[in-house]
């Protein structure tokens, strides 16, 4: 018996579809040139409409087609700003590198939760600046439950981090820092590198040192 | 409920071999920490967070780009097999010849002004997806003397919860240039090969395009959990 042509099939290889290799599909690198892909405009922006989060000043502007982001309504809470850098093992700023969140409205719900406050994602996206620096807009998040204090999670991506590295942002000074179930699991010496510090307006600051001295602690998730 | 923690495919952060790792990568060993509801919920309606579906990064100019048209098409599952339904993965990718838009790129290849590189698809039901674009080519790289990164397409996926963020890359199946790249080296063999589409004739499509098969796998549930669930819900 022959097989006609048209019915004719390369020989399975071990690849993405061999059934013995299923399993968690590995992590690489983002690279330098995902600016064109990833952060859209207003990506940092939970609360307005700006456009921050976005570096289309890297790729010609007929080639932006990302989202703009549209009004949808002001969430409840107390407006905040997070910055800081990113920092490399020397110290160095990293130019190249993205940092989302993601954290729970002003009530301590989050988006898809029952009752949670319907004009805040919760979700949020930033390149660094040529400085290193990362910048969002949003608002203080509630505690999610009694024990844990208000934070905010972090993913930090970029070129030469061929993981996505997990961390949280805590606020200095706010009840249930002592007693938060995760805090509490980091070592008293290196919390410090997980705790923003206020300087007035609603700024909280908080670096991200990617290796070093004074290396964020990053979760095994 | 928390979700399961990375298999023996993952690669470390620390890969010497890829040269920005040294001075990038945590050096301190990863902190297990228990999963709350910040780790096992993530953002939904992603079309209001990044726009409607691209699904053809083919059509998105006034011509038809250069290079070999193909379809990539697949499922994303988490790694008990279930479907990953109503998830958004975005793709970047270089042009046909190895160019990507962005302005840091220096290699000395040729932009298409027909060709952005940049896609959203947001799978089904059942999990599915299916984008249409042009083959990547390989491109030099400056890691080390005569360094060139085979063609890859960038991928980026949300998953169900903040513990499921994933990024990685798709390979293609006829690449001499992936058993010796230190980004793909990173993961061990085999599980590299889980990064390696298929080529399938019953995806390709008669006179049109070529096309390939490529499952996304992410973390999958835990039932019994790490330290102790959240309390209040
Ligand atoms: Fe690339």
């Amino acid at each position: 018996m022959t097989i006609d042509v048209a019915d004719r099939r390369p020989e399975p290889r071990v690849d993405n579809q061999d059934p013995a290799l299923f399993g968690q599909t590995p992590s690489q690198t983002v690279g330098p040139f995902f600016h064109y892909g990833l952060p859209w405009k207003g990506g940092a922006d939970l609360v307005g409409q700006s456009d921050m989060g976005a570096r289309p000043e890297l790729f010609p502007e007929a080639h932006y087609v990302l989202n703009q982001s549209s009004p949808t309504g002001t969430p409840v809470g107390a407006v905040i700003e997070l910055t800081g850098r990113v920092l490399d093992g020397q110290g160095a700023p990293v130019p190249d590198a993205m940092i989302e969140i993601w954290q729970a409205d002003a009530a301590g719900r989050y988006a898809g939760e029952p009752g949670s406050d319907p004009h805040f994602v919760g979700f949020g996206r930033a390149a660094t600046a040529e400085d290193g620096s990362y910048r969002f807009r949003t608002i203080l998040p509630g505690a999610i439950g009694a024990g844990h204090a208000p934070h905010v999670a972090l993913s930090v991506f970029g070129r030469g981090l061929i993981k996505r590295l997990a961390t949280r942002l805590y606020f200095d000074g706010q009840a249930g820092n002592e007693a938060d179930p995760v805090l509490s699991a980091v070592p008293v010496e290196r919390r410090a590198t997980l705790i923003a510090t206020a300087s007035g307006d609603g700024v909280w600051t908080l670096d991200i040192a990617l290796q070093g001295e004074r290396e964020t602690v990053f979760f095994d998730l | 409920m928390s979700y399961a923690r990375e298999d023996a495919g993952a690669p470390p952060s620390l890969f010497p071999d890829y040269g920005s790792t040294r001075t990038r990568a945590p050096l301190q060993p990863p902190l297990r920490v228990p999963q709350t509801r910040t780790e096992t919920t993530g953002p939904a309606g992603w079309d209001r967070l990044m726009g409607p579906s691209l699904a053809d990064l083919t059509t998105q100019h006034g011509g038809v780009p250069q290079g070999q048209r193909i379809i990539v098409t697949g499922r994303v599952l988490d790694e008990d097999g279930r479907a990953v339904p109503d998830t958004v993965m975005e793709i970047w990718q270089a042009n046909a010849a190895g160019r990507y838009i962005h302005g840091k790129d220096q290699w000395d290849a040729p932009h298409d002004p027909n060709f952005t590189g940049a896609g959203r698809v947001v799978t089904d039901a059942e999990g599915r997806y299916r984008f249409v674009t042009v083959r990547p080519g390989a491109y030099p790289w400056g890691n080390h003397r005569n360094a060139w990164r085979p063609a890859h397409i960038h991928l980026s996926l949300l998953g169900p919860a903040f513990a499921t963020r994933l990024v990685t890359q798709l390979y293609f199946p006829d690449d001499p240039l992936i058993e010796i790249d230190p980004i793909a080296n990173a993961v061990p063999m085999p599980y590299r090969q889980r990064m390696v589409a298929r080529f399938d004739m019953d995806v390709t499509e008669p006179n049109w395009a070529l096309g390939y098969r490529f499952d996304v796998v992410l973390k999958g549930r835990e039932q019994t959990p790490f330290e102790e669930d959240d309390h209040d819900h």
